[in-house]
C-alpha cells in the first residue's frame, strides 16, 4: 500500500469517527453554513462538534502549515481528503473569506508574526472577515478607488466608502485597499486590516434583486488605523490586491463556476415528461440543455486540467481569467435553463413549495457571477493582452 | 493521471510538431490538390511517418506496432490537423486499429503487422447515407457457402477507392458485423468524390461481395462492441484533429491581428476583435480540455469514455467552427480568397465535424447517455 493510500485509509477512518451524521446532509439553507466569527451562532451541536474536531486536526485549512492552524497536507493528500469528504457528503466544517482570500495573501505577503497571528484565528473560526475592495465609483476600474488613509505618524486615519461589502455587517475584521499617496494610482494604495468594531465604521446592507442582502455599503468616518496593521508594503497593496483576485478568480473557476456540473437535462427529464422514444417531451428545450451539457462536461474536463497544470505551475498566470469567464457565463446560462426546465412554478417567490422562491432568487443571484471579482469584459480584457499579447489600445 | 501531457508525451510532441510542419505543412495540400492528385494522400509521406513508426502507434506491441494510445495518437493528430495534412492516418492507424486490437483473432493477426509496416491502408466503411447513423446501418451479410455475402452501399469512405481493406460494417445473424473486405473482392466498387477540402472520399458499392467466414472481425452478429470501438477511436481522433485545424486557424488569425492596419492602427487594438479573439481562445482551450480526456478515459478503459468521447467531438466541433469562422470573417476580404490559407480551414473543419457525427449527432447522443 502506498503512502497515499494508507493515508487514504486514515483519512477514511477518521471522517467516519468524527463527522457526525447530521454534517453529512446536504446544505439547505444559509444558516447550514458554518462562518465562525465572534458573532456567529452554531445552529446545533453537530455543527459546532465538527468545526472544534476539525480545528483540533488542522482539517479547517488542511494545506496550510501546522504552525498556522493547518495539518500540513501536500495537494495530493488535501484532493485525497476533499474526496474522501465528498465521498460522505461531509459538509465543510468552516466556510469563510479569510480562508478563501485573506489567507493566501498573508502566506505570501504577511510577516511570521502575522501569519501565526491572523492565521490561527482564521483557521480556528474566531475571527470573520469581510473584503473591502470595490467602491461607488470604482467597480471594474478598482485602482481608482478613493477610500483615503491619512498618515497621523503611528496610525491612519480612514475616510471613504466600500461596497459590495459581502456580509460587512456580520464580519469582525475587514482587510481593505485604502488610498494612501494620492500623487500615485497604482503605487499609492495599501492593504490595511482591522476591526470592523472600531469607532467610525458603518455598515447598511442592499437589497439585490434577488430579494436577499448579501452584501452592504461600508462607510469609514475617521477610523482609527494603527500602522502595524497593513500587509506587505505601505503603498504597494495593489500587488496585493492583484494576486488576491487572481486566486479568487482560481477559487471561482476551481470551485466549479459551471454549476454543480451534473447533467441538466438528467434533472428536468421527469418533471417535464418524456415521449415515446425516452426523450425529454420538449425538444427544443432537450436541445438547448443537451448542447449545454456539452458544455459543462467539457468544463468540467476544463477544470481538472487548470487545477493540475495550475498546481503544478504549467498553467498561463492569466488562465485563471478565462477559467472565470467561461465558467460564470456557462453558470448564467444553467440557471436561464432551470427557469425554463421550472416553468411557472419556478417564478413562484414566496411560497413554501418554491423553497421561498429558491429558484428564481438563485437564477437573479446568478447575474452577478459575471460582474463580481472583475466583470467578463474586463476577464476577455485581460486574456486578450496577456495571453493573446493583442495589442494595447 | 493529470490532465497534461507526461514527459514522453511533451517530447513525442516536440518532434512530431516541427515534422509535420517541414514535411507537411499547408503547401503540401495545395501541390496535391492542384496535381489533381488521385489517391488523396502522399504515398512518399507515408513512408516518412512510417520512419517515425507513426502507422503503427497504437498497434499492441505483439503485432509490431508501439503500444501507444490515444493521447500519443492525438498528439499526431493535433499536428495533422494544424498542417492540414492529408492522411490515412486517422483511418487505418486509429480507427482500423482500434477495432482490430479489440477484436482479435485472425483478421487482427492478419492487419494489424501491416499497417505497422506502413503496408496497408484501411478505409471504414460505415455511414451510408449522408448522415452518420451507425444505428440504422442496412447492408447485410448473408451466410454463402463457408463464408458471407456482402450486399449494401456506403458512403463518406475516406481512402475507400485506394484501401487495401475495407471494414465494412453489415448485418449479420440479426446483429452488426464487421467484416474486413480487400480491395480485389469481387463486387467491392468505390467511386471517389472530391470533398469541399479536396479530400476523397468513396461511395462504396458491396454487390454480392463473397467472404470466407474468417473475414469477420470479431464475432458474427456480435459486432456492437467492435464498432463501438471503433467509432470512439474515430470520433476521439478527429476531435483532435478539429482542435489542430481549429489552434491553426487561431493562431493565424491571432498573427493577422497583429499586423493588418485600418483607420491608422493595428486592427488588433479594437476591442470589439480583442473579445471575439479572447472568447475563442476559451472555447478552445476547453474543448482542448474535454478532447484530452476522451483520449485519457479510452486509454483506461474507463466506462465513462462513451459520454466524454461525444462531448469531446460536440465541442471540438462548435470551438473549431468558430475558429475557422472567426478567422474568415477577422480576415476580411482576403479571407476570402483562395490564395490565403484560412479557407482551406474552414474547408476541412467542415469535412471532419461532419466525420463520424456531427455537433448535433453527439448532443443528443450526451442527451440520451444521461437518460432524457
Amino acid at each position: 500500500m502506498s503512502d497515499l493510500d494508507a493515508f487514504r485509509a486514515d483519512v477514511r477512518a477518521w471522517l467516519e469517527a468524527n463527522c457526525p451524521p447530521e454534517m453529512r446532509e446536504p446544505v439547505r439553507d444559509e444558516d447550514d453554513i458554518c462562518w465562525g466569527g465572534r458573532k456567529f451562532k452554531f445552529k446545533n451541536e453537530a455543527q459546532k462538534l465538527w468545526l472544534d474536531r476539525c480545528v483540533a486536526k488542522g482539517y479547517t485549512v488542511p494545506d496550510w502549515p501546522k504552525a498556522y492552524g493547518g495539518a500540513g497536507l501536500s495537494p495530493e493528500e488535501t484532493k485525497i481528503l476533499k474526496q474522501e469528504m465528498a465521498r460522505i457528503n461531509a459538509r465543510p466544517p468552516l466556510q469563510s473569506f479569510g480562508i478563501w482570500m485573506l489567507g493566501p495573501a498573508l502566506l505570501k505577503f504577511g510577516t511570521e508574526e502575522q501569519k501565526v497571528h491572523y492565521l490561527n484565528q482564521i483557521a480556528r473560526g474566531e475571527i470573520r472577515w469581510c473584503q473591502g475592495y470595490s467602491e461607488p465609483g470604482s467597480g471594474s476600474d478598482l485602482v481608482s478607488l478613493q477610500t483615503f488613509g491619512e498618515d497621523k505618524g503611528d496610525h491612519w486615519v480612514v475616510n471613504g466608502s466600500k461596497i459590495w461589502t459581502s456580509y460587512a455587517d456580520k464580519a469582525d475584521w475587514i482587510f481593505c485597499l485604502v488610498r494612501t499617496d494620492k500623487t500615485n494610482k497604482y503605487q499609492g494604495i495599501t492593504f490595511m486590516l482591522f476591526d470592523m468594531e472600531s469607532p467610525g465604521v458603518t455598515t447598511k446592507p442592499i437589497l439585490l434583486i434577488s430579494g436577499n442582502s448579501p452584501f452592504c455599503e461600508t462607510f469609514f468616518d475617521d477610523v482609527k488605523v494603527p500602522k502595524t496593521q497593513f500587509v506587505g508594503e505601505i503603498n504597494r497593496g495593489w500587488d496585493v490586491a492583484k494576486y488576491l483576485l487572481g486566486h479568487e478568480r482560481e477559487m471561482i473557476s476551481g470551485g466549479g463556476a459551471g454549476g454543480d456540473m451534473v447533467s441538466i437535462g438528467a434533472l428536468f427529464a421527469q418533471s417535464l415528461g418524456k415521449n415515446d422514444h425516452g426523450e425529454l417531451d420538449d425538444p427544443i428545450l432537450r436541445a438547448e440543455m443537451a448542447a449545454f451539457d456539452v458544455d459543462v462536461f467539457a468544463y468540467r474536463a476544463m477544470g481538472e486540467r487548470f487545477m493540475d497544470m495550475w498546481k503544478t505551475g504549467r498553467a498561463h498566470p492569466a488562465s485563471s481569467n478565462m477559467m472565470k469567464y467561461v465558467g460564470t457565463e456557462l453558470n448564467k446560462r444553467r440557471h436561464e435553463l432551470v427557469m425554463s426546465g421550472g416553468g411557472s412554478d419556478a417564478l413562484e417567490w414566496d411560497s413554501e413549495e418554491s423553497k421561498g422562491g429558491a429558484r428564481a432568487r438563485t437564477w437573479l443571484r446568478t447575474k452577478a457571477n459575471s460582474i463580481e471579482g472583475g466583470t467578463s469584459e474586463v476577464m476577455l480584457n485581460v486574456i486578450a493582452k496577456r495571453i493573446l499579447d493583442l495589442p494595447g489600445a | 493521471m493529470p490532465l497534461y501531457h507526461n514527459d514522453d508525451q511533451a517530447m513525442l510532441k516536440d518532434s512530431i510538431a516541427p515534422f509535420v510542419a517541414e514535411k507537411a505543412p499547408v503547401s503540401h495540400l495545395r501541390q496535391l490538390r492542384d496535381s489533381a492528385d488521385a489517391t488523396g494522400f502522399s504515398r512518399d509521406l507515408w513512408a516518412q511517418f512510417l520512419e517515425m513508426g507513426l502507422p503503427g502507434m497504437l498497434v499492441p506491441e505483439e503485432h509490431g506496432g508501439l503500444g501507444m494510445g490515444h493521447l500519443e495518437a492525438g498528439i499526431v493528430l493535433e499536428e495533422i490537423g494544424r498542417n492540414l495534412t492529408p492522411s490515412p492516418f486517422l483511418s487505418t492507424s486509429v480507427g482500423a486499429v482500434a477495432a482490430l486490437a479489440k477484436a482479435g483473432g485472425t483478421q487482427a493477426a492478419r492487419w494489424l503487422p501491416a499497417i505497422a509496416a506502413g503496408e496497408a491502408i484501411v478505409a471504414l466503411a460505415i455511414d451510408e447515407g449522408a448522415k452518420h447513423r451507425p444505428d440504422r446501418i442496412q447492408a447485410t451479410a448473408t451466410r454463402s457457402g463457408n463464408g458471407f455475402r456482402l450486399d449494401g452501399k456506403k458512403s463518406f469512405v475516406l481512402h475507400g477507392h485506394v484501401a487495401d481493406m475495407n471494414i465494412v460494417a453489415a448485418k449479420a445473424d440479426g446483429g452488426i458485423t464487421l467484416f474486413a473486405v480487400p480491395k480485389d473482392a469481387k463486387g467491392l466498387t468505390a467511386d471517389p468524390r472530391r470533398l469541399v477540402d479536396s479530400s476523397l472520399a468513396s461511395h462504396v458499392t458491396l454487390d454480392g461481395v463473397e467472404v470466407d467466414a474468417d473475414a469477420v472481425i470479431g464475432e458474427v452478429g456480435a459486432g456492437d462492441a467492435i464498432l463501438e470501438a471503433l467509432l470512439a477511436a474515430t470520433r476521439t481522433g478527429a476531435a483532435a484533429e478539429m482542435v489542430g485545424v481549429g489552434q491553426g486557424a487561431m493562431d493565424m488569425t491571432i498573427t493577422y491581428l497583429k499586423e493588418r492596419k485600418q483607420f491608422g492602427r493595428l486592427i488588433g487594438e479594437f476591442q470589439a476583435l480583442q473579445h471575439r479573439a479572447a472568447h475563442l481562445y476559451g472555447e478552445m482551450e476547453v474543448a482542448r480540455a474535454s478532447v484530452m480526456k476522451a483520449q485519457q478515459l479510452l486509454d483506461e478503459g474507463s466506462a465513462g469514455a462513451k459520454l466524454m468521447v461525444s462531448v469531446a467531438k460536440a465541442k471540438a466541433g462548435r470551438a473549431a467552427g468558430l475558429a475557422v469562422r472567426e478567422g474568415v470573417q477577422m480576415h476580411g476580404g482576403i479571407g476570402m480568397t483562395d490564395e490565403y490559407d484560412i479557407g482551406l480551414y474552414m474547408k476541412r473543419d467542415r469535412t471532419l465535424a461532419e466525420y463520424m457525427g456531427d455537433v448535433h449527432y453527439h448532443i443528443d447522443q450526451v442527451a440520451r447517455m444521461n437518460g432524457y
